[in-house]
């Protein structure tokens, strides 16, 4: 009886493995970025005088965080780890404009089931979503990883949320996953691995478990995972990437189980400025707001845009409303021009970004004033996070985050959906 | 190994972006960070903080970014150790990595002020407070190894490549 990531892990080394071992273990995939890439690079040539690596080829550069860069410094920054990158014969660089890397990395190709992958960013745990071991780690594990291809893991425990019934209308995974994190609290899977399981599951495609997963390190979780469906095959198929791990968590092998009825969520949001302080709209409804942020690697896919143009074509953006909308990557954004999407956000009013993080880390493109209230549907609410220590952030759907931009207030999305 | 120090104490789920904001992040000159350490909870904590100073938190200690720049900025700003009912994961390995002892302490939050003074035997594995003595999680051997080379670096160029 054994766990999903139990038999990852397993597999890899060729040995039974139970959850609190600590291992040594063969890493499949890592991938840093611009913003962590800099500390990683001098760490690994300046420090450990590395220069050469043993698995170039398992190794992916995404520029995301200053898509472009905003200024000289991190301009200066950027070549470091281009120059780098070319010398230690990394063979994948998406260099700017190509999107976010928990995005770009599986629309690429890179991920498989039942992989061991590492990512210098907090957020690599999104890609749990097809059922790899995900998890992110700093710069100086990312040196040592590159440096041997190996990283050591305390095998993480496995906390299942099961859910079951489905979502109603106008409810979308953000709702569910705030809801879940209301309940859990920004703690409660602290040290594991954040499993969705169920019936529900079934009917969440594979954005909506990027979704849920992403945000599995906002409970603390090491990593999020959800078991293979025909969706993720498929999707990873498109890509080149075949899967030969489909396994999931033996019935009564997870450390606890937490069940979860989807028809009782309600359009969410995490209040100010926990991510775990968590209300229904209905509480919050009328706030005023001076942006909207729509994108980020929880919620910029082309399921995200839809929803977002769907509510704001033929409406306006309301005066003194700035809403900042950045596709996840070059595919979305390509793939919402064939739509129309783009013209109909236009049209409404919105600012069209580089694909990339956006706002969501307070750098550029939307950053926040003393006082000023942000929609955003991305994944952390903290003190300072978007700009000043004083401006207030609210995390929603991009359903939520639509209609509060058209009402330049915050609105239940369900009065605007057909 | 013994640290002996005066408290700082701090609530759950400090997260990495009141730690240090993103936006100090893009530099190499590492004298920044300290700057700016804890600026989003207490502005003037890097004024007031002395060397050998002990930071004691809640549940969840360094939650959310992988930014190894809050650890960094920690341990640059002379803090000698941080002693939290639990860490997030990612500062947990960061500031291991980087040879700033990060303690599991289960009961610290209740038994210490602001200012008071706390001795953490690492091999008896207690932390002395003037509320008693607790229990601290033991690091497996290898983490005490990284923490003796003072952090992964050293550790990676003498033990694993015998530098």
């Amino acid at each position: 009886m054994s766990t999903a990531v139990e038999k990852i892990f397993a597999r890899t080394l060729g040995r039974r493995v139970e959850a609190g071992d600590f291992v040594e273990a063969p890493v499949d995939l890592m991938y840093f970025h611009d913003g962590t890439g800099p500390l990683v690079l001098k760490h690994l040539v300046e420090e450990m005088e590395v220069t050469s690596i043993p698995h170039p080829e398992r190794t992916v550069i995404v520029f995301d965080h200053s898509a472009p860069p905003h200024n000289d410094q991190v301009a200066d920054l950027q070549r470091y780890v281009r120059k780098w990158a070319s010398k230690l014969r990394i063979k994948y660089l998406y260099d700017l404009g190509e999107g976010i890397c928990h995005q770009v990395v599986p629309e690429k190709g890179h991920v498989k089931p039942g992989q061991i992958i590492i990512g210098a960013d907090s957020h690599t745990c999104t890609l749990g979503a097809f059922a790899a071991f995900a998890t992110g780690i700093g710069a100086t594990d990312m040196s040592y990883a590159l440096a041997t291809s190996t990283l050591w893991f305390k095998v993480p425990e496995t906390l299942q949320v099961k859910m079951k019934g489905s979502l109603s209308r106008g409810v979308y995974s953000k709702d569910l996953i705030l809801y879940i994190a209301g309940r859990l609290s920004a703690s409660g899977a602290l040290g594991k691995t954040l499993e969705f399981s169920g019936p529900a599951l079934a009917s969440f495609s594979v954005a909506d478990r990027m979704t849920l997963c992403n945000m599995a390190v906002e409970l603390g979780a090491i990593s999020g995972f959800c078991p293979v469906n025909e969706d993720v095959l498929k999707f990873l198929r498109s890509r080149g990437a075949h899967a030969d791990f489909t396994s999931s968590t033996d019935e009564g092998a997870a450390d606890e189980v937490v069940e979860v009825d989807c028809s009782e969520v309600e359009p969410m949001v995490a209040a100010p400025s926990t991510v775990d302080n968590v209300k229904p709209v209905a509480d919050v409804e009328g706030t005023p707001v001076d942006e909207v942020f729509i994108g980020s690697c929880t919620n910029g896919r082309i399921e995200d845009l839809r929803v977002a143009a769907a509510i704001l074509k033929e409406r306006r953006v309301a005066e003194g409303v700035r809403l900042v909308v950045v596709p996840a990557s070059r595919e979305v954004y390509l793939q919402a021009l064939r739509e129309g999407i783009i013209e109909e956000l236009l049209k409404a009013g919105a600012m069209i970004g580089v694909p990339g993080c956006g706002p969501c880390l307070g750098l550029h493109m939307g950053v926040l004033a003393d006082g000023e209230v942000a929609v955003s549907t991305a994944n952390r609410n903290f003190v300072g996070r978007m700009g000043s220590k004083k401006a207030r952030i609210y995390l929603a759907s991009p359903a939520t985050a639509a209609a509060s931009a058209v009402e330049g207030r915050i609105a239940d999305p369900r009065r605007y959906l057909p | 190994m013994k640290i002996r120090g005066k408290v700082w104490k701090f609530g759950d789920d400090v997260n990495t972006d009141v730690i240090i904001p993103a936006r100090y992040l893009r530099t190499f000159d590492s004298s920044v960070w300290p700057q700016h350490v804890m600026e989003g909870i207490d502005p003037e904590f890097s004024k007031k903080v002395q060397p050998g100073d002990i930071i004691v938190a809640g549940r969840n200690f360094g939650c959310g970014s992988s930014r190894e720049q809050a650890a960094l900025a920690i341990k640059l700003a002379g803090i000698a150790a941080v002693v939290a009912e639990s860490f997030g994961w990612i500062f947990f390995r960061n500031a291991i990595n980087n040879g700033l002892p990060a303690v599991e302490c289960p009961g610290i939050s209740k038994a210490v002020e602001t200012g008071d003074l706390i001795e953490i035997d690492l091999e008896k594995g207690v932390v002395s407070t003037p509320r008693g003595i607790l229990q601290i999680k033991p690091y497996p051997v290898f983490m005490r190894e990284i923490l003796a080379h003072g952090g992964l670096v050293e550790y990676f160029k003498r033990k694993i490549r015998g530098d």
